[in-house]
């Protein structure tokens, strides 16, 4: 737990009413039992009071004393059953993660056949077998609520279980004892702790529940439940006398969860109005845009001067990831830009391609595709241009189709909507722009889904749906990252073809340098926001001045590489810590 | 004498009509002191090759020997056996348990060797290793949040040391990395090899780092070998087209993609 | 590591037609059952599997009772003879496995023994009761899942904006409350409106369409909040997904790529909570039919626990149960007409 944590608004609250919970259990019944027992039949049964806030009972007791009283109970019992199904539910879930296979699918289909029931039909079972009483209801609901808390901690513990730290220990000879204590406990112990408080809130409330149907606390005793389902009786004459003790479980089911807020190691973001006069600080320091001045001088595709993008970071501040930068596209030109994780490179395309949204914030001097101001809102006849002349390609070809729609679809719906074609019409449009990147048999693949086509495939079918188009610009962002490099070739070849069809610019973004000078004509290099260098592509190496792209060049092992000698190394990159050397992060 | 062999080798995944044969009938060579470069594509089954030498896979057929000795079964010896083979992985961020000191997972994989360590011997012997891996030993308390991806790498390689292995398996150790640290790795692991005359089975799908760091190289494609050779030989004059394709597909900076052929 | 453990390398290359390796053509496997028919075969037997358990399970509730289930039944001043003769009507008496034959043999009758209290027929009472509690657990999930989906989706795609925050807050705020609030105070809470407080409707019985406003609105309400806030965060999740980028960079219109887009990849999710709603519905009858009066499942199991009428309490148990697993299979059967990718489909 850190100290923030304790000292922020749910912190405070959550730890002033353990506070007051631990204190109505402890002394309770030791300053309230005199008055929540004095009879007082004269004044049964009568309303909110003075003297009696919830008004009094049928035997004249005075209703919220024996709130305060009933309270030990209701907790002891509340944690007795939590302690059950979180103790019950931890054995029974790290058991078979650490079991041999026969053993874990055994365990593992009995706990989701006892999922599959209600909670309340398994209270309701034990409590059948146990009768109605305290101790009874106890055991019923604590067993009840071990399956889910079982669930939870096997997909804990086989989460961990299936890392490569794990398979590292094994490797060495760890046993499944010395993995489950040194490596799953630790990693899991937090998130059970969350869930544990979470439980014991539900579990009061399944209590109340079950004391409240008359099976769980028996009278003399009382507790929240037992008051509640006396009160119900009595509701046409004292309403207090069920809520009260309505109020009593609510409250106290709210700190339970508060305190297991208290346990997550996850900082919250909290909703901040500082965007906004960051943003306009930002736009201020920017040289006034003037407006109406139309890109007529050039006629580049794309124009971009002092570009930034900015984004929220986690203390609720903006940070910005690119400073400023320039640079134009011309038409029927390959535009590679090459950087590592943290360049800004992916941004960059995104925010030409208009399509970063709130909370990041795009700002910049002119930032233009064509006419059209990619810095404004877009009207719907802009945006239908940018439909049918503008193309993204994607990283990851996993993610970058919907799964829940055909091929089809997702192509025919572009020429659907901006050039108004019919569903006969588009079809064929997409077969042949399927065609035309190499899909065999593109009638029958229209009608397949996604994962009915493998990365090289789906890569393909997203330059296709630029196809539908009429582009004039492609972009494409790390399309062959995540392919093998044969594919890769493939996928790069169809990229070629569809400019030579189409006379479309590219813009190229790829880590991959050896690649991009190979197919682009210029180079564009950034480092942490900024362009470094601009060089063509075809000198590459004969033109690039700037040390970063120099010690690009050299850093990187191709197939002409010194085999004696050890490879350059681009020096301080080493000493930063994680967060910016991801690789797939920009 | 190689220092780990594999002899039709086959791993199965699954069973009955699921089945899926990874690694099928496979046979390779790491000659001692020296690293063989394992390259393949998605599918190829490399992988599976690595888990099988570890013991993470029970292989369906097949040997697997370490300078002569079976590492293959559940047997004391092979499983003794098997501990001399240790294996990088690729995620540096999966790789280290997020909750436990470097040192300390570092040092859980001198349990390999079989010996008994007093904490002050394992203190030690991690202070060594963070030093031959170019890393701070001070830095030994520390939890591997703390350290970037390329040196988080380094502390993998330096886990799988404590462990004396005689073959080191590095299974794609590179490519979840920067291009400008990839570099620092692999200059690492060529000079451990030299230094501590270790025997490296080096996997990627990349082949030019494969062709920088390998001795010889086997390709590998849906689960068979279909070449082998020294690298630079088999690389100026490959005989299987499925090798001529790989060569042809890696980009050579300054040189322009050929589209003259469709292939 | 890339080593793809074991249990996850089929699925890349299993589908419902033809292969995903497009690059060289289709290969169809040769007489093998559609992998929709292979699932639903071998869902039909998971169920037989677990009504067996289940059967087994509330045979046994009589005699995992500690001490003797018949005394704590008729009470501590039965005489001994009656003791005996209902121990022999109940056919304790008999082995265990005969017992546990003619319970099945009875069941498959239509036969579900004697109630202690009432001695009358459980069929008889079951067949009365379980049309209130249908009719309630039915009506409550409508209502709850009507309200629930444009809601989630109205709140996602509000807090999305970054507008409009606070209302946005105080929504969340509201949401919470309701999931958390149990349904059974929230019955009280409604009652002291409407009946005590304004007068408007009837607190207890059954029939007529104002007895029911209430119940089924205090049973609705729980997880209508639930079901709206994981729509909400279905949403999000979605939403945030990078073929929703690519949707946008298509420039659709807001419509497109909401409904057409978005809304079905909630679907899979949004239907399996639905489920597990329904069945929690089918359980919490049993606190609001005890609020209201209303004679259906619940007031019957309730009364038969406190009064150790076991072939009662054998009887609603094995009821509830039958109609929980239809419940799972339904929406089982459901999720794998409407879903293409059907993970589901490998378990």
């Amino acid at each position: 737990m850190r100290t923030s944590k304790l000292t922020s608004p749910v912190g405070i609250t959550a730890i002033a009413g353990i506070i007051v919970l631990a204190f109505l259990a402890i002394a309770g019944p030791l300053i309230w039992s005199t008055s929540a027992d004095a009879t007082a039949v004269a004044e049964r049964l009568s309303g909110p009071s003075l003297a009696h806030p919830f008004g009094t009972d049928e035997l004249g007791r005075d209703i919220l004393s024996r709130v305060l009283v009933g309270a030990r109970l209701s907790l002891v019992l509340t944690f007795g059953a939590t302690a059950i199904s979180v103790g019950g539910g931890v054995l029974l879930g790290l058991i078979p993660a650490i079991s041999p296979r026969p053993i874990r699918r055994l365990i593992t289909g009995f706990i989701d056949l006892l999922l599959a029931f209600p909670w309340l039909l398994l209270a309701l079972f034990f409590s059948a077998i146990w009768g109605a009483s305290a101790i009874g209801a106890m055991l019923a609901v604590g067993l009840a609520g071990a399956p889910s808390f079982a669930r939870l901690s096997y997909t804990l513990a086989s989460s961990v279980m299936g890392r490569d730290y794990v398979r590292a220990a094994r490797i060495v000879g760890v046993g499944p004892f010395g993995i489950l204590a040194k490596h799953v406990l630790p990693n899991t112990f937090a998130p059970l702790l969350v869930n544990a408080a979470v439980q014991a809130s539900t579990t009061l409330l399944s209590f109340a529940a079950l004391s409240f149907l008359g099976l769980g606390v028996q009278s003399p005793e009382y507790d929240w439940g037992r008051l509640l389902q006396e009160g119900i009786a009595r509701i046409y004459v004292n309403p207090l006398a069920a809520i009260g003790p309505g109020i009593a479980i609510v409250l106290t089911g709210m700190i339970l969860s508060l305190a297991s807020e208290l346990f997550t190691d996850t900082a919250r973001t909290r909703p901040v109005s500082l965007p906004l006069r960051v943003a306009k600080r930002v736009l201020e320091n920017v040289a006034p845009r003037v407006r109406g001045e139309k890109a007529a001088s050039t006629a580049a595709v794309v124009e971009a001067s002092d570009l930034r993008v900015a984004f929220p970071d986690q203390k609720g501040g903006m940070v910005e990831r690119v400073h400023g930068i320039a640079f134009t596209i011309q038409p029927g030109e390959i535009v590679g830009i090459v950087g590592e994780s943290g360049s800004g490179k992916s941004v960059t395309s995104m925010a030409i391609a208009g399509l970063i949204e709130h909370p990041g914030q795009v700002t910049a001097a002119r930032l233009n595709f064509d006419e059209i101001d990619m810095s404004a809102p877009l009207s719907r006849a802009d945006s239908d241009r940018l439909g049918v002349e503008m193309a993204m390609i994607f990283q990851d070809p996993l993610t970058s189709l919907n799964p829940a729609l055909t091929i089809g679809r997702q192509l025919t719906e572009v020429t659907e909507e901006h050039l108004n074609l019919g569903r006969a019409e588009s079809t064929r449009r997409a077969v042949t722009a399927l065609e035309s990147v190499g899909i065999t048999d593109a009638a029958r693949r229209l009608t397949q889904y996604p994962h009915q086509f493998s990365g090289g495939m789906r890569q393909r079918a997203m330059i296709g749906m630029g196809l539908m188009g009429n582009p004039r610009l492609l972009i494409a962002d790390e399309p062959t990252t995540a392919l093998d490099m044969t594919v890769q070739r493939q996928v790069v070849r169809v990229l070629h073809d569809a400019q030579e069809l189409t006379g479309a610019a590219i813009l190229f973004i790829s880590h991959d340098i050896a690649l991009v000078s190979g197919i682009c004509d210029r180079v564009v290099v950034m480092k942490d926001g900024l362009i470094v260098e601009v060089v063509d592509a075809r000198n590459l190496i004969r033109d690039a001045k700037h040390p970063y792209t120099r010690a690009l060049i050299a850093c990187v092992p191709d197939m002409l590489t010194d085999r004696t000698r050890p490879l350059p190394v681009i020096g301080q990159r080493e000493a930063e810590p994680a967060a910016t050397t991801e690789k797939s992060a920009v | 004498m190689s220092a780990l062999e594999f002899r039709n080798l086959t791993v199965r995944y699954g069973t009955g009509r699921k089945a899926q044969v990874a690694v099928n009938d496979v046979s390779l060579s790491v000659p001692a002191g020296q690293t063989l470069g394992l390259v393949g594509e998605s599918g190829s089954g490399k992988s599976s090759v690595a888990a099988a030498a570890v013991g993470l896979v029970k292989p369906a057929s097949g040997s697997i020997t370490v300078n002569g000795q079976n590492i293959v079964g559940s047997s004391a010896a092979a499983r003794a056996a098997r501990r001399k083979v240790q294996l990088v992985f690729q995620d540096p961020f999966s790789a280290l348990d997020p909750r436990m000191p470097i040192g300390t997972s570092i040092a859980e994989a001198t349990l390999a060797t079989g010996r008994r360590w007093t904490s002050e011997q394992k203190a030690e012997r991690v202070r060594e290793l963070l030093g031959l891996v170019d890393l701070d030993p001070d830095r030994a308390k520390q939890l591997p949040g703390q350290f970037s991806g390329g040196q988080r790498q380094r502390i993998t390689i330096a886990r799988a040391l404590a462990a004396e292995p005689t073959v080191l398996i590095a299974d794609e150790i590179t490519s979840a990395l920067d291009v400008s640290v990839q570099g620092a790795i692999l200059n690492l692991l060529r000079e451990l090899q030299s230094e501590l005359q270790l025997s490296v089975l080096f996997i990627s799908h990349n082949l030019a780092v494969v062709r920088y760091v390998s001795h010889s190289i086997s390709v590998m494609r849906n689960g068979v070998v279909v070449e082998s050779g020294e690298t630079e030989a088999l690389l100026a004059a490959p005989t299987d087209p499925y090798t001529v394709e790989l060569v042809q597909a890696v980009p050579i900076l300054g040189e322009r993609v050929e589209f003259g052929s469709r292939s | 590591m890339t080593v793809p453990s074991p249990t996850t390398l089929p699925t890349a290359t299993t589908t419902l037609t033809g292969s995903a390796s497009g690059g060289q053509g289709d290969r169809r496997s040769p007489a093998r059952l559609s992998p929709r028919v292979s699932f639903v075969l071998r869902r039909l037997g998971r169920l037989v599997v677990s009504l067996a358990l289940v059967t087994i399970g509330t045979f046994l509730i009589i005699h995992l009772v500690p001490g003797d289930p018949v005394r704590g039944a008729l009470g501590t001043s039965a005489s001994p003879e009656l003791v005996a003769r209902t121990r022999t009507e109940l056919g304790l008496d008999l082995p265990l496995p005969e017992q546990f034959f003619n319970y099945i043999a009875g069941l498959f009758r239509g036969d579900f023994g004697v109630s202690l209290q009432t001695h009358r027929s459980v069929g008889e009472t079951l067949q009365q009761r379980i049309p209130a509690t249908v009719t309630l657990a039915v009506a409550a999930f409508i209502v709850a899942a009507l309200t629930a989906l444009p809601i989630g989706i109205a709140t996602a795609i509000s807090a999305r904006s970054g507008r409009r925050r606070i209302a946005n807050l105080a929504a969340s705020a509201v949401l919470g409350l309701l999931i958390v609030v149990p349904n059974f105070l929230i019955a009280v809470g409604l009652i002291s409106l409407f009946s005590i407080g304004l007068g408007l409707l009837p607190a207890a019985g059954w029939g007529t369409f104002e007895n029911s406003l209430l119940p089924v609105i205090a049973l609705a309400v729980g997880p209508a909040a639930y079901l709206a806030r994981i729509v909400h965060v279905e949403m999000d999740r979605v939403l945030d997904a990078t073929y929703m980028t690519t949707a946008r960079s298509k420039r659709l219109p807001g419509r497109l790529i909401y409904l057409r887009h978005a809304l079905p990849n909630i679907l899979t999710a949004t239907l399996t909570i639905g489920g597990l709603l329904l069945t929690g519905l089918v359980a919490a009858t049993v606190l609001i039919e005890t609020i209201f009066a209303i004679p259906g499942l619940g007031v019957t199991i309730v009364s038969a626990i406190t009064t150790k009428d076991y072939p009662a309490i054998q009887g609603v148990v094995l009821v509830y149960a039958i109609m929980v697993l239809g419940v799972n299979l339904l929406i089982d059967l459901i999720l794998v007409t409407v879903d293409p990718r059907s993970s589901i489909l490998e378990g």
